[in-house]
């Protein structure tokens, strides 16, 4: 049951990647501008102009020019990029590195905040402290990701400088990295001078993109938690002379956390959206970053390359989660 | 019993607080050429960069300060919620009306035409939004109406979704049943019988997407995406305060102080209005 | 007061938010080896006196008088810590619905031996053979199985016997047993009453068994409080009790109880005139009380 509820995820994750892949490429071809010309010298000839379109397949249908695409991307050529003159594939796994990275900092901090204040919430259910957190996931919840960014770079950034607002690393620092998972890397090779430069220019804009999810997985974890706390079993682990703490360490979380994971999945993937405009703020060289130059650039086969990696990579969260569930759930799991 | 006494006591506070804010904003926005102190657009070098009325340099008439080139801070913000207001009005609306027509169907009838509608939120889910944006402003060309199709053809998605469950939750109701039972017609049951009950919702998704349209308009404009002309924005003059910000914060300040009440506002308002208006939690 | 009772609840009046009262004045006591039933309508409040004793009250019901005693230690004058590992150490409750007393994502053992290990300090293994030999108790004959179990595996008997050989299993003091037959099927109803009173004679723990069904107080207990709108309106003897009931309420409560071995009898209303009567009796013990409580 298990296979095939994956399976039936792997064909739907299939066509909605054709999807995305399709509107990407409708929406770019009908761009009036035309990014042949961008590229050519003043005064290049009609001759020089047909000879580039010819070259990046622009003289062809767009039913053409999509399947042509497309049987490269099925081998991993997503084609060259019109203005960096890279193969978009390369540029693409240069950059993803620093958004994940980025990511996953933002998803385990939005745990620990969320999570925390969830169960601090629960255990004060009814207090003050519960009506405060309250409050705070509210707010946390309405402003989005690009005003926190700013209201970040204000406090912290102007008024009282203590992190970086712009880069990804200091530019002084020499790197000793092999991959471009430049803060894993310096943690596994124990560089912790580097995972501390790092981690202060990162801090920011994780945060920024934190605390939305993070109220939300408050909000939604805490009603969970409220409500499995006045089930029977619950009452009954009470009995049984566990504290507060540990019943719901021990018998509400797990149950009360089902529901909640199946929400930060999407979530997660709202995160990672995010990150194209916080990476923006704060100058920060990730996919999102160099997705944002590829537009104004008009560079049509990065633009697709970036946003299909997006698009699998959001799927692909998705599935994981779906799995998770299916795995944690002991009655689907044996059902 | 007691809980929901103070929340809706706490709600209609709520109410208040953002209408009124909401209020304020959409009467500076109407009568922008009254009460702006100042032109928004005229330039004085000699005003360049002058501190809000409370610091010392500051000069009387400008009240909030100015930015690189002198112009009003106020003002501008004054006339940028002229961009803000048709924007959030248009775009969420235009959202609205897709992504709500296309839950119900779903939700209602079902089968295949919930299979299709279902697989293109899907589709669109796997955008990142903020991008997407991006990517239809500049195809469309820059202009107040790419940046309301943009949103609207981004966020109908989360109309569709929230109304699609509803819909789906109302239609196995029995009072449904009885009236197909009575003879009634299937779409005059889903707009007579459905669509009352799903409303609530419809408003307070309408009012968060304001909030929503108005940031992303920010984004854009703060991408130098939006619109093109020398109007000033809400997003346009906090990416000039973001460039000066060691040399003049409150160009930055105070249009995010705005731009914060504004979409607080927003979704506070819509969710006031769903817990009064809404039966079942009332 | 009873120092040498097991329970000993005196004088227990409790609150909801809106000054309502819930409990007025209850009054009863356990004495070792006893099994003491709790007999009342649902709505009575029964169930909330069990819920007092263990300490699982919810929030919004509030004890405003009245002393609970367990083997003579003062709950109320207890530290919260101190009060859950007392409870905890001596005794136990036998919950209503066996559906819902299990924790869906937790395998039957580790539930059964987590209060023997974590509280009570026991090692892995004894706690392990301590539950092997009360799953036999409770007549269950593949006890690997069962362990490994998760709730939804089980029927609604089959957990109801688990819960039981875990609420023996700490050797507890006093066990509060809440309607533990209600939810089950009355096939099963029979089997589980017998059970429990089988295994309360062996290991000589009193009981404090909350339920509507006077059939069942016959079966199973020696003693009987008789509680209406959380009043004990009739305390006594079982047999003497069913022999000769006193209080007017006892009487049109028997009235309206179908007799046990009657398949065909319809439950009836409780008389009427006798609900009137107590309410005014109520409403005036009601005022006499508010007067020195503000």
């Amino acid at each position: 049951m298990l296979l095939q509820r994956f399976l039936i995820r792997l064909l739907t994750m299939a066509i909605t990647l054709f999807g995305v892949a399709v509107v990407v490429f409708v929406v770019i071809r009908v761009a009036p501008g035309d990014p042949i010309a961008m590229m050519l010298p003043p005064g290049a000839t009609d001759a020089d102009i047909a000879r580039l379109r010819a070259l990046y397949g622009l003289d062809k249908t767009i039913v053409e020019q999509f399947f042509i695409w497309l049987s490269g991307v099925v081998r991993g050529d997503f084609g060259t990029s019109i203005s960096l003159r890279q193969d978009v594939l390369g540029l693409v796994f240069n950059r993803l590195p620093a958004t994940l990275e980025l990511a996953i900092t933002a998803l385990l901090m939005a745990l620990a905040i969320g999570g925390t204040t969830a169960i601090l919430g629960a255990r004060e259910r009814g207090t003050a402290v519960e009506a405060g957190i309250d409050i705070a996931s509210g707010a946390a919840l309405s402003i989005p990701d690009f005003l926190w960014g700013l209201v970040l770079i204000l406090l912290f950034g102007v008024m009282v400088p203590v992190f970086d607002i712009s880069g990804r690393v200091s530019p002084q620092l020499d790197l000793p990295f092999v991959t471009q998972f430049y803060l894993f890397e310096s943690i596994a090779r124990l560089r912790f001078d580097l995972t501390k430069d790092l981690l202060g220019h990162m801090l920011m804009p994780a945060v920024a993109l934190a605390l939305p999810l993070a109220a939300i997985i408050s909000q939604l974890l805490k009603q969970s938690l409220k409500e499995v706390l006045d089930l029977d079993y619950v009452v009954l682990a009470r009995v049984k002379g566990f504290s507060e703490t540990q019943v719901i360490l021990r018998e509400a979380l797990k149950n009360a956390a089902l529901p909640t994971l199946t929400l930060v999945g999407v979530q997660f993937t709202f995160l990672i959206g995010g990150t194209v405009i916080v990476e923006r703020l704060f100058s920060y060289e990730g996919l999102g970053n160099m997705a944002i130059d590829a537009v104004i650039n008009r560079d049509l086969p990065l633009i697709q390359g970036i946003v299909l990696v997006f698009a699998l990579l959001f799927v692909l969260i998705n599935l994981t989660v779906d799995m998770m569930y299916a795995l944690l759930n002991p009655r689907l799991r044996h059902g | 019993m007691d809980d929901s006494r103070i929340s809706r006591h706490g709600s209609g506070a709520r109410l208040w607080l953002a209408g009124g804010w909401l209020l304020l904003a959409l009467l500076a926005a109407i009568f922008a050429p009254l009460v702006a102190p100042q032109d928004p657009l005229a330039q004085d070098l000699m005003f360049e960069r002058l501190p809000p009325f409370w610091m010392s340099g500051a000069e009387p008439g400008f009240w909030l300060g100015t930015d690189s080139l002198g112009r009003d801070l106020l003002s501008r913000l004054i006339f940028g919620a002229r961009i803000a207001f048709v924007v959030a009005f248009a775009a969420a609306l235009a959202a609205c009306l897709v992504g709500s027509t296309l839950g119900l169907i779903a939700g209602y009838f079902g089968g295949w035409a919930d299979r299709i509608i279902s697989r293109i939120v899907d589709v669109w889910m796997a955008f990142p939004p903020v991008l997407f944006a991006i990517l239809l402003v500049a195809v469309l060309g820059t202009g107040l109406s790419s940046v309301i199709i943009a949103i609207a053809v981004i966020d109908w998605t989360r109309f569709c979704r929230v109304i699609r469950a509803e819909t789906m939750g109302q239609a196995r109701m029995d009072y449904v049943e009885n009236a197909r039972i009575a003879g009634y017609g299937r779409i005059g049951i889903m707009l007579r019988e459905v669509l009352p009950n799903v409303v609530p919702s419809i408003v307070a998704l309408l009012s968060l997407e304001m909030g929503i349209a108005v940031i992303v308009e920010a984004i854009l404009s703060f991408v130098n995406l939006s619109i093109s002309t020398d109007d000033p924005t809400w997003g346009g003059i906090i990416a000039e305060g973001r460039l000066s910000i060691h040399q003049a914060w409150w160009v930055l300040v105070f249009p995010l102080v705005t731009l914060i009440l504004t979409v607080l506002s927003f979704s506070q308002f819509g969710e006031g209005l769903k817990a009064r208006f809404d039966p079942v939690l009332r | 007061m009873n120092a040498s009772a097991c329970l000993d609840i005196s004088n227990l009046s409790a609150v909801l938010p809106n000054g309502a009262r819930v409990l007025r004045s209850v009054s009863l006591s356990v004495q070792p080896g006893e099994v003491r039933a709790l007999v009342g309508e649902s709505g009575a409040g029964k169930t909330m006196i069990g819920k007092a004793v263990l300490g699982v009250l919810s929030p919004s019901v509030r004890i405003v008088e009245g002393d609970m005693l367990l083997e003579g230690e003062d709950l109320g004058r207890l530290q919260p810590k101190a009060r859950r590992t007392l409870i905890g150490a001596r005794t136990a409750l036998i919950p209503q619905d066996p559906l819902t007393a299990l924790n869906p994502s937790r395998r039957i053992g580790p539930q059964m031996t987590d209060r023997l290990v974590r509280i009570l300090g026991w090692s892995g293994q004894r706690a392990d053979v301590r539950i092997r030999q009360l799953l036999d108790e409770v007549q269950i004959r593949d006890p690997n199985r069962v362990l490994k179990c998760y709730p939804h595996e089980l029927s609604g008997g089959m957990r109801q016997r688990v819960l039981i050989a875990a609420a023996f299993a700490a050797e507890p003091r006093l066990i509060v047993a809440d309607e533990p037959t209600t939810a089950l099927d009355v096939t099963v109803q029979k089997q589980i009453l017998r059970l429990i009173a089988q295994l309360q004679r062996e290991h000589g723990t009193a009981i404090l068994f909350v339920t509507h069904d006077l059939g069942v107080v016959a079966k199973i207990s020696q003693k009987v409080s008789v509680l209406y709108a959380g009043k004990v309106v009739e305390e006594a003897e079982t047999a003497a009790l069913f022999a000769a009931p006193q209080h007017p309420y006892t009487r049109a409560l028997m009235a309206a109880t179908p007799r046990y071995t009657d398949p065909f009898a319809s439950l009836k209303p409780v008389d009427e005139a006798v609900l009137a009567g107590l309410a005014a009796e109520i409403a005036a013990a009601d005022q006499a009380w508010r007067r020195p409580h503000g």
